[in-house]
């Protein structure tokens, strides 16, 4: 049983899917101040100037590790919840398989997602 | 007063039902809720839970008084219900029950074995005893009181949803109990237990267990400082 479960969790132990969630929490506030500093601070804001600010290389790499964080962030949260509440004793005997057809269309997405972002960020 | 309790015989009855019982109390106290119980089964003999000590040291008679855990019978009525309300009584939440408030606590107990709950210690013992200074015995303090009343366990909704996996806050008061305790030689091990997803990461510090606790105890800080540990041992 453990090892499933460690398959399937990201950081494949306890402290290590916490320490990613408490860090990626701390890069998307960091992203989310950023942001809304900017959307706050600029005169004229207008879709030129918005895509030179993402543009720069600096912005392209803080944008990408909020991306990754974000997806990580996603995954472990979801990964908890499934395993909390998709599984037998809600579900009865199909709840394993509701939790992994759940998690596989998560997981999928969380990648699509991921790849779209990396292509709007860095695809020029 | 009004007493509502919660009946069920798995064997006869097909689902629980509230029993409306009016029992005599006297005015001019204030009685414990396990007073009114006992009472009330006075009345109607059927009624089952357990209860031993009747002062709040043996830990038998944990029960969900007015939807919240506590020891009937150091939990004063006036508190419980207030003037006039009715007594709401039913088992601890989340365990299977046995029969009306008395549940089956073979889940609870299989997670506080997990933590191997004595001491360990691999070096020859000294002739006398093993010594503590006071510093060292004082972290022990706020731990060892626990009565495994499992008041707190069955308030957490991590406990709810993974009983087999997350060990619960008294499981994990009393791991960190020997974490702490000085004498303890199997730190590094007992640490390596707890590091998997459930054990102990479960816990998503919503600190029903704290505010439950009837002897004062804090599993919250116990879990944060196991994860503490977890950190330095780990990172
Ligand atoms: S920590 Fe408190 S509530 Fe939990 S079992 Fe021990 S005494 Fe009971
Ligand atoms: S703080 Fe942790 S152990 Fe205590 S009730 Fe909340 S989730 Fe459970
Ligand atoms: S009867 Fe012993 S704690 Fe209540």
């Amino acid at each position: 049983m453990d090892m499933v479960v460690n398959a399937t969790s990201l950081g494949r132990s306890g402290l290590y899917d916490w320490l990613i969630q408490r860090a990626s929490a701390l890069v998307l506030l960091a992203y989310a101040v950023c942001i809304l500093g900017s959307l706050l601070f600029t005169q004229d804001l207008d879709y030129a100037s918005w895509r030179a600010q993402f543009g720069a290389p600096a912005m392209q790499i803080f944008s990408l590790i909020a991306l990754l964080s974000l997806c990580a962030h996603a995954w472990i949260g979801i990964w908890t919840v499934t395993t909390d509440y998709l599984n037998e004793a809600h579900l009865g005997r199909a709840g394993t398989a509701i939790r992994l057809f759940t998690q596989g269309v998560c997981a999928l997405l969380t990648l699509i997602y991921l790849l779209w972002g990396v292509r709007i960020f860095w695809g020029g | 007063m009004l007493v509502s309790i919660y009946r069920y015989n798995p064997e006869q009855d097909s689902k629980p039902a509230m029993q409306n019982i009016e029992v005599d109390v006297p005015a001019d106290r204030d009685l414990m809720v396990l007073d009114v119980l006992e009472l009330a089964k006075a009345k109607d003999p059927s009624i089952s839970y357990r209860r031993s000590c009747r002062e709040g040291v043996c830990g038998s008679d944990g029960m969900n008084i007015n939807g919240v855990n506590g020891l009937a019978c150091i939990t004063p009525v006036s508190r419980a219900a207030g003037p006039g309300r009715k007594l709401v009584l039913r088992p601890l939440p989340g365990l299977p029950v046995i029969r009306d408030l008395v549940v089956d606590l073979t889940q609870f107990y299989r997670q506080f074995e997990k933590v191997k709950p004595w001491l360990i210690n691999d070096e020859t013992p000294p002739a006398i005893e093993r010594l503590q200074s006071p510093e060292e015995r004082e972290k022990l303090d706020g731990l060892y009181e626990c009565i495994l009343c499992a008041c707190c366990s069955t308030s957490c909704p991590s406990f709810w949803w993974n009983p087999e996996k997350f060990i619960g806050p008294a499981g994990l008061l009393q791991a960190y109990r020997f974490l702490a305790d000085s004498r303890d030689t199997a730190t590094a091990e007992r640490l390596s237990e707890l590091d998997d997803p459930f054990s102990v990461f479960r816990c998503r510090g919503i600190m029903n267990c704290v505010s439950v606790c009837p002897k004062g105890l804090n599993p919250t800080r116990a879990i944060g400082h196991i994860r503490s540990m977890l950190l330095r041992q780990g990172t």
